[in-house]
């Protein structure tokens, strides 16, 4: 009973850290249809920016809920304007320029911060189930998921900024047509997704090791994620990493971590050669 | 016959190429034939990629994958069989055998560029992080342990075919390096000129209208990408036996940034400029890690937002179209040459 209720635990961490960490992928995905590959070195600034907050005197609460969110939605920003813009229509070339630039924060990092591992301790405790200890973290990072899509869902379904988001995604043209300016709403779209991605490195630099390649750990899933889902932002990204999680942390659990992840990944092609529009482009086809 | 007719220049190059190579260690000193060793492996890995992008308009961003099974692949065999000869066919094999499954799921189900540059990346990620899982006893091919994060080392290198008693010498080893990349250079320029290469760049130009004209893209973008693999495949044979030894880092994400960008800076749609493009950058990076100012990741990307901001053909076309553009003044008629030479004055 015990065993099992450790591993509903992880299956629910697991989808919940899948949720994290693709959610700044998928929005920007849902929008633009552009995929960032310098999504995991957003999640690495948003670790660093935590780190250093903290050992800088910082709350750690604040550091990684407020400081590494708006910190590398600022840099998105920045980023939208001076790479991205040039390159609405050219989708392959837009994702070259996102890899080139993941190059060079991993190797600007390198060069500031050197290659070595910082981190943080983990702020909660843990707690007792029969003999197996679990980590207070875990339910925390699940509860943040869910606030995440909670207010992904409220904006996009409740206010004015929602629904020019949610025109722009579905026919850009029309959109513009009736005096929305597309290329501001890619802008928001693009910092936004920073911003979430920032957020999800925060939450996640007390329990991995903060390096300034750290990236590529979490890339892997959140891409499979991301392709899986489709362009729907909140149902493909939440069905997703529904089944995505479920089978990775059962197949972990019965083999190795390692193999999770391969096992994770066949599953992933299989599905793609099964509906090549990912989960949202069969099942939630034009919803949010 | 008319094949090779309109490949004359390319078969004097590549005889000029070839005698180059073949003298190359009377002149060069044996430090810089090693060096120029692993240049030409990662030329052929260099040549996958272009072909397979710039003619099969497949965007592969794991091309590190095959390279890397096939470096595998050589490894595992040359220790298990003790002779090189079937260690280089099964370096082919396995990643074609990869290529296809891989291929089969993605070409047949139909999914956008997009996705598939995002999941080829993903390969590469996922065999980088199994690879690099596989130490201790357990794991262990034959008589080879795959050793996990220290790779495997002290791989046999090449032999004569039959005779795996004769080790080729380093110099040796870099002719046949050397003589790969200018017939694998040279079989490509084959096949592109063939009908199949006029199909797929079809396919590459207008999907739709190739199948209209009864071409199913699916299985020649298939052939593609698995031909692609084999020689990617045979790069990494080839880089085996230059260094005697692989590791995981084979599969990491720094190499497959490198042959994207290898294949844009020399220009997508033609075989030399991958090569170039390829020579040129390791020459580089080999510079940095020797000045260690700056960090090598941080200027190769730094060139690849370049490239793709300001000179998005790469540097073949962009120069070839130079070329023509000169060549057409040249031979433009009359009042257009006096309207140049007004301006001029």
């Amino acid at each position: 009973m015990d065993i099992a209720i450790i591993v509903g635990l992880d299956v629910v961490s697991g989808i919940a850290s899948l949720v994290l960490i693709s959610a700044g992928l998928a929005v920007i995905f849902g929008m633009m249809k552009i995929i960032n590959l310098a999504h995991g070195e957003f999640l690495m600034l948003g670790a660093y920016a935590t780190v250093l907050s903290v050992s800088a005197g910082v709350n750690i609460w604040f550091a990684m809920l407020v400081i590494a969110p708006v910190f590398v939605g600022l840099v998105g920003m920045i980023v939208e304007r001076c790479l991205i813009q040039f390159l609405y229509g050219r989708l392959v070339d837009s994702m070259l320029a996102t890899w080139g630039l993941s190059l060079v924060i991993v190797g600007g990092t390198t060069m500031i911060f050197g290659n070595t591992i910082v981190g943080v301790s983990s702020p909660l405790g843990g707690f007792q189930v029969g003999a197996y200890q679990s980590s207070l973290y875990t339910p925390f990072l699940a509860l943040m998921a869910l606030l995440l899509m909670t207010a992904v869902f409220g904006v996009m379904r409740f206010t004015r900024a929602g629904l020019i988001a949610r025109a722009v995604m579905q026919n850009p043209d029309m959109a513009a047509t009736l005096g929305v300016n597309p290329a501001r709403v890619y802008m928001a779209t693009f910092g936004l997704g920073a911003a979430m991605s920032g957020l999800a490195g925060g939450l996640l630099a007390p329990i991995a090791g903060v390096v300034p390649t750290m990236g590529a750990a979490f890339i892997a899933k959140a891409f499979i994620t991301v392709v899986g889902g489709g362009t729907s932002i909140l149902w493909g990204l939440i069905s997703a990493s529904g089944l995505f999680g479920f089978i990775n942390q059962i197949a972990a659990f019965l083999t190795t971590p390692v193999f999770g992840e391969v096992i994770l990944f066949i599953a992933a092609i299989i599905l793609i050669r099964l509906l090549p529009t990912g989960i949202s482009g069969r099942f939630f086809k034009g919803r949010l | 016959m008319h094949l090779l007719n309109g490949m004359r220049g390319a078969l004097i190059g590549a005889a000029i190429a070839a005698v180059a190579i073949l003298t190359a260690p009377l002149y060069i000193d044996l430090f810089q034939i090693m060096q120029l060793t692993v240049f030409a492996a990662m030329a052929v890995l260099a040549l996958s990629l272009g072909f397979i992008w710039g003619y099969g308009g497949i965007l592969c961003f794991g091309q590190t994958s095959f390279f890397g099974l096939g470096a595998y692949a050589y490894a595992v065999a040359a220790i298990n069989f003790g002779d090189s000869t079937p260690a280089i066919a099964l370096a082919i094999l396995v990643p074609v055998i990869f290529a296809t499954l891989l291929g089969y799921f993605m070409i047949y189900g139909g999914i956008s560029d997009v996705y598939l540059g995002v999941i080829t990346l993903t390969v590469s990620l996922i065999l980088f992080n199994l690879v690099n899982s596989t130490a201790g006893d357990f794991y262990k091919i034959g008589e080879a342990r795959l050793g996990g994060f220290n790779g495997i080392p002290g791989v046999p290198t090449f032999n004569l075919p039959g005779d795996p008693s004769y080790i080729l010498t380093p110099e040796q080893a870099w002719m046949v390096t050397g003589m790969a990349l200018i017939l694998v250079y040279l079989g490509l320029r084959v096949l592109i000129a063939s009908s199949f290469g006029r199909i797929i760049v079809a396919i590459r130009e207008n999907e739709t209208r190739a199948a209209l004209l009864g071409y199913d893209p699916r299985i020649y973008k298939l052939i593609t990408f698995m031909i692609g693999g084999a020689i990617a495949g045979l790069a990494g044979a080839l880089y085996v036996n230059w260094g005697a030894f692989v590791s995981p880092t084979i599969f990491a994400l720094g190499l497959s940034a490198q042959i994207i960008i290898w294949v844009i800076i020399g220009g997508r749609g033609t075989l030399i400029g991958p090569v170039i493009g390829c020579l040129l950058l390791q020459w580089l990076v080999t510079e940095i890690g020797a000045q260690q100012a700056m960090d090598a990741n941080f200027v190769l990307g730094a060139i690849l937002i370049v490239f793709v901001l300001l000179v998005p053909k790469g540097i073949a076309p962009t120069l070839r179209d130079l070329a023509m553009s000169r060549l057409s003044r040249d031979t433009a008629p009359a009042p257009t040459a006096d309207a140049t030479a007004k301006v001029k004055t």
